[in-house]
Formats: structure tokens, sequence, C-alpha cells
């Protein structure tokens, strides 16, 4: 009996996967189709596969410099996160007293205001300074990211006995070595987490880039897509060829990193 | 400064700077211009409240209100019963939960601009592929109605989401002590009293997260109504942010646009302060 049911449940498990894979099936298959073939059936698999699309999305999408525009915003915003939270919330949490207190929940409180309550005088205040750019916004998102990366950190260090850290500055060592040397390293499973929860956010990201540096040759993947998609709504063939590049890169990444992946977002959200 | 307090300010500079700039001096000014007749470039006067009784009598803001909060509530109660069914599955000792699980998780990786994209593929031309095949009138032309645009972005949401929640009920199901099931099981207990008395009160914690993370997600919601629906038709499915956006950047009533701003914020953190409020009430009682 109890086989017979959790035979039951893993074959409605299965046909749910098969419906959440469905879209990302049909995408693939009608990809591979003629324009003409979309505009007759969906459903079938192409008669002939063509790789036409993919050549004519891959240049018209640019795709070997949005990929690494969405490269380079997201390693370097996600390194200068997961370097300057950490350190803040390592001060907070050496430091305890009422300033650290505010602090903390002042970094925190940040949290509760959704970025279209922000976006219009930051755009605004980032014009005059004439930083609406890459560096702009890099630094925007340390800004935004910087509350929930500093939140994960403080929980794992309040874990960390301060003796530790007197040690060292006893023997000599001042707090940047005391840091970088002792503590960092003890705080790599969280940073995992932090890098996992930015990246997935920040690569995928639309608003603020197209608000900061919507300049041909500097869109990332999202913003050029969006510009892509809107030339071609009517050649359903291009626009899928585009939609499944845009997604590889991000399939492989998770094929590789699927458990940290996971665990991470799950640690993210619970606490 | 004493040198025991230097390095203190000095680890802090950094994301003290960003949050003030990117965050808190935004929305000082904003709060501010909410209530002048900022346009984008200065302001030559207050105007006091005006901006604020005008959203309230302004159509198009309160349609907007309105399908957003028609779109949370569904979208909350198919997103937490999907995900918690299919953490349910996942966590049954079968050979397929990891894959399963991963299959699940995949939609959360992508953004949900793209992902609108695909969708919007899915409902207007495999729909009506499917509605040929099996001669059913009403799967044709969706999104081109105010209902087949809820309901294409309420599927498209449950899908993107559900294996997000799904791994928050994983962390907690996985945490219930084993022997605890396995005891009920010996005294006889059948798989539904089993869920209903042990799995469902331990669980109970995960409720509360998933519900507000689902709530304030879907309230918030911008990429997705964009590429799926862009608001269409007629404005019909344009939610909040979506609504704010327009009014400031394509109509330019930037004073306007920032009052409907600060009523957004509001209610987006009654929505979290709600959320801060049961968690310390559950630890108190724990």
């Amino acid at each position: 009996m109890r086989k017979a049911q959790r035979y039951i449940i893993e074959v409605i498990g299965i046909i749910l996967a098969v419906i959440w894979l469905s879209p990302f099936y049909l995408m693939i298959i009608n990809s591979f189709k003629t324009k003409r073939e979309i505009f007759m059936d969906t459903l079938r698999l192409p008669e002939v596969f063509t790789f036409d699309n993919y050549v004519e999305a891959f240049g018209q999408l640019d795709f070997l410099k949005t990929f690494f525009n969405s490269l380079l915003i997201t390693i370097v915003s996600v390194g200068i996160i997961i370097i300057f939270s950490s350190m803040g919330a390592y001060a907070l949490s050496r430091r305890k007293g009422k300033i650290s207190a505010f602090l903390f929940f002042m970094f925190v409180g940040a949290m509760l205001i959704p970025f279209q309550s922000v976006m219009i005088p930051l755009v605004y205040i980032f014009g005059k300074m004439d930083m609406l750019n890459r560096i702009g916004l890099i630094f925007m998102y340390l800004g935004f990211g910087c509350s929930l990366s500093i939140f994960l950190y403080h929980g794992t260090l309040n874990g960390i006995p301060k003796s530790l850290d007197e040690a060292a500055i006893i023997d000599g060592a001042n707090r940047f070595q005391v840091f970088w040397h002792i503590i960092f390293p003890m705080l790599k499973p969280i940073t995992v987490t932090v890098a996992i929860l930015n990246t997935i956010w920040i690569w995928n990201d639309y608003l603020l880039p197209s608000l900061v540096i919507n300049k041909e040759g500097m869109h990332t993947i999202p913003l050029k897509m969006f510009f892509f998609f809107g030339e071609y709504t009517k050649q359903w063939h291009l626009a899928l060829a585009g939609l499944t590049i845009a997604i590889l890169p991000v399939i492989i990444g998770y094929f590789f990193a699927q458990k940290q992946i996971i665990k991470g977002v799950s640690e993210g959200a619970v606490k | 400064m004493k040198k025991q307090t230097l390095w203190y300010w000095l680890f802090l500079a950094p994301v003290l700077i960003a949050l003030t700039v990117v965050v808190i001096i935004p929305f000082i000014f904003g709060l501010y211009y909410s209530f002048t007749d900022w346009n984008g470039i200065q302001s030559t006067q207050f105007v006091g409240l005006k901006h604020y009784m005008e959203v309230f009598q302004d159509k198009e803001f309160l349609n907007s209100l309105w399908f957003t909060v028609k779109f949370s509530v569904a979208s909350v109660i198919f997103i937490n019963v999907l995900g918690l069914t299919l953490a349910l599955i996942v966590t049954q000792k079968m050979k397929t939960s990891k894959i399963l699980r991963t299959i699940f998780f995949m939609p959360n990786l992508i953004g949900g601009l793209i992902l609108g994209f695909i969708w919007q593929f899915i409902f207007i031309k495999v729909f009506a592929s499917i509605g040929d095949l099996l001669n059913i009138e009403s799967l044709k032309g969706w999104l081109s109605t105010p209902e087949t645009g809820f309901w294409g972005l309420v599927i498209l949401m449950s899908w993107q989401m559900a294996g997000y929640i799904m791994v928050i009920y994983i962390a907690y199901l996985e945490n219930i002590p084993q022997e605890l099931l396995e005891a009920a099981e010996i005294d006889g207990a059948n798989s539904f009293q089993r869920f209903r008395h042990i799995t469902f009160p331990l669980v109970a914690p995960a409720f509360t997260v998933s519900l507000f993370l689902t709530l304030s997600n879907s309230f918030k919601l911008y990429d997705q109504n964009l590429s799926l629906t862009g608001g269409g038709p007629y404005n019909s499915t344009q939610m909040l942010a979506m609504e704010i956006f327009k009014t400031a950047f394509s109509e330019n009533q930037m004073a306007y646009a920032q009052s409907k701003a600060i009523i957004f914020f509001i209610i987006v953190a009654i929505i979290s302060l709600t959320q801060v409020y049961f968690n310390k009430k559950r630890e108190v009682e724990m």
C-alpha cells in the first residue's frame, strides 16, 4: 500500500515537472523553425532544424559584447558588495552600543523602501552628479544590496567569539589584518550565499540599468533583450532564438552550482 | 579621533556612504518633492497635500491599485498551494526527488523580463495552437482581454515563484525529526493524520515567511508585467509599479508620480512590518 502511494506521488511529481519544463521545451523547438512553420503549428517538432535564427539573433543581440557587459557589471558589483558589507557588518558586530544598534536598524530598515519609491529622485541626483554611467550603477548596487548582505553577515559574525580578534590584536595585528586573515576566511559559507543572492538579482535586473546605462554599447542582457524583443515582436522565430541564447548562460551556471544556489536562496529567504 | 573608533568608521564608511546617497537622500528628497510642484528640473512652490488628494481621485491609479490587490491575492494563494504541494512531493524518498527540485526551482534564476517574453509566446501562439487542435475557443486570443491578461500574469508568477516557496518549505520539512513521524505511524496514524498533527504545526512558521514574501513580491511586480502584457489591453493589467513609472517618465509629472511612489512605499512598508510583527510574536511564543 505504502509503496503504491509513493509510486503515485512520484508519477504526479514527474507530470508536474514535465508541465514545468514545457515552456522551455516549446521555446526551444520553435526557435529552430522557420517563420512560416511557427505560423502553421507551434506544437510539432520542426521539419528541418535550422540554425539561421540563431546566427541572426546572435548577431542582432551583439551577444558577446552584451554578455561581457552583464558579466562585468555583475562581477564588480557583487565583489564590492561582499567586501564592503562584510567589513561593515564586522564593525557593527564587534563594537556593540547605541551607535551600532542604530546603524544596524537603519541598514535593515532601508529594506522596507521599494525601488520605485526612490527611483525618480535617484535618477535626478545621479544625473546632476554626472554619474549615470557604469560606475554610478555599480555604486547604486552597493547601496541597494548592502542591507541584506550586512544583515546576513551580521548574523554569522555574532556567532564568532571576540576573543579570537583580541588574541590576534595582542599579538600585534591591526584590525584590517585581523579581519582579512582571520575572520573573513571563516565567513566563507555565508559569503557564498551573499554572492549567489546578489548575482541572481543583478544579472537579471532590468529596471535600474534601463534608467542608468541605457546607451548603445553598454546594454546588459535584459536591457538588450527588451529592445530586441520590441523590434521582433511579430518574428517569433528570431525572438525565440534570442531568448534561448539569453538564458543559456544561466542554465549552464545552474547546472554546475545548483546545490549551492538552492541552499543559498533558501538561507537568504528564511532568515 | 581615537584609534579605536577610527577603524570602526573606516570599515563602515563605504556602505554608509552608499546607503545614504543611493537610498536615504533620494527618499528624503522624494518625500519633499511630493509636496511641491517639482517638474524634474526645479520646484517653485510648496503645494502641500494637493498631489495626494489628486491621487485618490486618479482613476488610472485606483484601477491599477485594485488590479494589483486582486493579482496579489490570487498569486499568493496559487503560489503557496503549489509551493507546498511541490515541497511535499520532493521530500518523499524517491529516486527522482533531486532532479524534480532542480526543475521546479529553475524559473527563479531567469529574469522576470525574459520569462514574460517566453510566456507571451506560450499564451499567444501555443495556446492558440492547442485551441485549434482541441477546438477550444477560449484558448484563443489570450492576453488580448483584461481577464486573460490577469490570469496570464497569475500563471506566470505561480510558475516562477512556486519553486522558490518550495525551497522554503523544504527547509522546514527537512527539520522535522523522522523518529516522530515513524513513531506516529507505528501508533497507527495515517498519512493525513501525520500531516495534520505533526508536519503542519512544525511547518507553520514557513507559512508566515512564504505568505509575506509572495505578497510583497507580487505587489511590487514590474518586469513580468512589462514583458508579458505591457499593461495592456488599454492599461487594464497595469500594476502599481508600472503606473508610477509611466506617470514619471512617459507623462513627465515628476512630483505627482513621486507622491504615488510614497503611497506605494507606505503600503509595502505596512505589509513588511506586519510580517516583522508576526515573526516577533512567534519568537516570543516559542
